[in-house]
């Protein structure tokens, strides 16, 4: 209840914006610029005037915004376990970052992308190559985060699991990762981001399904507001992955320093 | 009683950029099953190294040490360490509970380690704070969740690394007194290492004097007080006035160096409080007999 509260103003400012928009879309009457009630209306053909059976959502739900969907996320999954993985052994050798550490600068500075020709050309059309994109758009603010926190761990704690000879397992699980847990959100959560940009761009080129695909035809067709629709869902999409994962790090990093405040108040009050 | 720990000839050299520096050097003692011996040392002595020497963290250069005759090579499988530094030692993610049971899980079935660690914390006086996280806690009961999840590991060798130097005056004689009392009530073997002489000497069966980097042993003083101390009679006996003094002079005169006064701020701050409730303590029994 708190957090809504708090959030309130900020809703306030979103519905007078919408209200100004659609006040001088309507005034100007542009072609480009269709106002948001028409925009809402197209949405609700487009995706909301399905059978109930599956519960009102269109073919093109499930054709298109749940296939990105699953791309986006499964190419940023991918990315994830990659990324913690090769993260944390790199982050615990003491000389693996001296050998790796030049590549990783110089591969994560390469616009993901460019990269979406060359991919092309190595996978088939289609999903293989928007999830290598997005794999490997995704996967460097994991990576580096991963390094950056399972080297954080401190010698205290380091010698206290020699102390009582932790196992290789509960070494790594028990400790370095929970450890390296704040700075492996951070980066999950750059990803996050990352990874719905890099959906839609590798389905602006040669992609016949997914919401970019829909956006580029309906920009052809000169569908506006079926685009502007598209463009305004991910949106939505982006707010609601990202709330998502919010919710999750709040009860995984419970025990942290910085969430101390929230978890007092909320037993407190 | 037979013998626990055995360290013979002990040395370990540092390679440094601008040569060897030598830690430690030709250190033997014995510490019997049952015992509180106390190390105490000048600042920088190698107290550090000979500890981690001992718990298997290090290999020393020369030297051997033997854990109930086994020679320690690795960290040995029936040794505990209470580090300093409770904060970091203390793992954030996990409660009071799982900390102390963490340790347990390559020894104990899920049953047992529960139990094991319930005991434990009862032992050091926090059965009610298992579900809290360390955070939660002073630092002084966060000290004693390590000393619990030391114990739950039921070590055959305790070893403590200046356990009460980051807690205040207070709250470092309840620990003392509560380190004092498990040992007694589970026959613990325990080797600790402070630079507080009045501590050493407070806790110990006996003090081991080390000297100056690099560190050997001066002195090997059996302090003769009662099993049952107490912060107050304890600390103004003439026996154990004699004892830190001594014990004082050794520390001071085993360097090469000429004796420093050391900076010991909180080492003070006891003394002074234990002098002052000594005090209180006279003018009430003077009152007392009308």
């Amino acid at each position: 209840m708190k957090r809504l509260r708090s959030s309130a103003p900020g809703w306030i400012v979103l519905v007078v914006l919408v209200l100004l928009w659609e006040t001088a879309t309507r005034l100007a009457g542009s072609l480009y610029f269709p106002p948001p009630t028409q925009i809402a209306e197209t949405a609700r053909q487009m995706w909301f005037s399905g059978p109930a059976a599956s519960l009102f959502l269109t073919d093109v739900v499930f054709e298109d915004v749940l296939a990105s969907v699953a791309r986006m996320l499964g190419g940023w999954a991918i990315a994830g376990v990659l990324g913690v993985s090769l993260g944390v052994l790199l982050g615990r050798s003491a000389t693996a970052m001296d050998y790796c550490g030049p590549i990783i600068s110089f591969l994560r500075a390469i616009p993901p992308p460019t990269l979406v020709p060359v991919f092309l050309a190595l996978f088939t059309l289609g999903t293989p190559m928007q999830l290598a994109t997005i794999v490997f758009g995704t996967i460097w603010p994991i990576l580096l985060n991963s390094v950056d926190g399972a080297r954080s761990v401190d010698a205290t704690k380091t010698e206290t699991a020699r102390a009582f000879r932790l196992s290789k397992v509960d070494w790594i699980f028990g400790v370095v990762l929970p450890a390296a847990s704040p700075k492996i959100f951070a980066g999950l959560r750059i990803s996050l981001s990352l990874s719905l940009v890099l959906m839609v761009i590798s389905e602006l080129v040669g992609s016949t399904e997914g919401i970019g695909y829909r956006l580029l035809y309906s920009q052809r067709q000169y569908d506006f507001p079926a685009m502007w629709a598209g463009i305004i869902l991910l949106g939505v999409l982006g707010f609601l992955f990202n709330t998502g994962l919010s919710a999750v790090e709040r009860r995984v990093l419970a025990w942290q320093p910085a969430h101390r405040q929230a978890v007092a108040a909320g037993t407190g009050a | 009683m037979s013998t626990m720990l055995e360290v013979s000839d002990l040395g370990h050299r540092y390679h440094a950029k601008g040569g060897e520096h030598t830690a430690i050097d030709h250190l033997s003692f014995t510490v019997a099953a049952g015992e509180l011996v106390c190390i105490v040392g000048p600042s920088g002595c190698g107290k550090s190294t000979l500890l981690r020497s001992l718990s298997g963290l290090i290999t020393p250069s020369t030297g051997r040490v033997a854990l109930h005759g086994d020679e320690v090579r690795g960290v040995p499988d029936d040794l505990a360490v209470v580090f300093q530094d409770y904060s970091r030692s203390l793992f954030p993610w996990l409660t009071v509970q799982r900390n102390v049971e963490f340790p347990l899980k390559r020894k104990a079935s899920r049953a047992e380690r529960r139990s094991r660690a319930e005991q434990a914390l009862d032992w050091v006086g926090l059965s009610g704070a298992g579900a809290k996280y360390p955070w939660q806690l002073s630092g002084g009961m966060q000290q004693r969740v390590a000393i619990a999840r030391a114990l739950a590991y039921r070590p055959a060798l305790l070893l403590m690394d200046e356990p009460f130097a980051s807690v205040d005056a207070q709250t470092r004689f309840e620990l003392e007194d509560l380190l004092l009392r498990v040992r007694r009530e589970h026959d613990t073997t325990i080797l600790l290492v402070t630079h507080d002489i009045d501590e050493s000497v407070y806790l110990g069966d006996r003090v081991l004097v080390l000297s100056k980097s690099p560190a050997t042993v001066v002195a090997d003083l059996k302090v003769d007080l009662p099993a049952e101390r107490d912060q107050i009679t304890t600390r103004e006996s003439d026996a154990f006035v004699a004892l830190r003094a001594e014990t004082a002079r050794l520390l001071h005169g085993g360097g090469t160096a000429r004796p420093r006064v050391q900076a010991d701020p909180e080492g003070a701050a006891a003394r002074f409080l234990a002098a002052e409730r000594a005090e209180r303590e006279a003018q009430s029994s003077h009152r007392q007999p009308t």
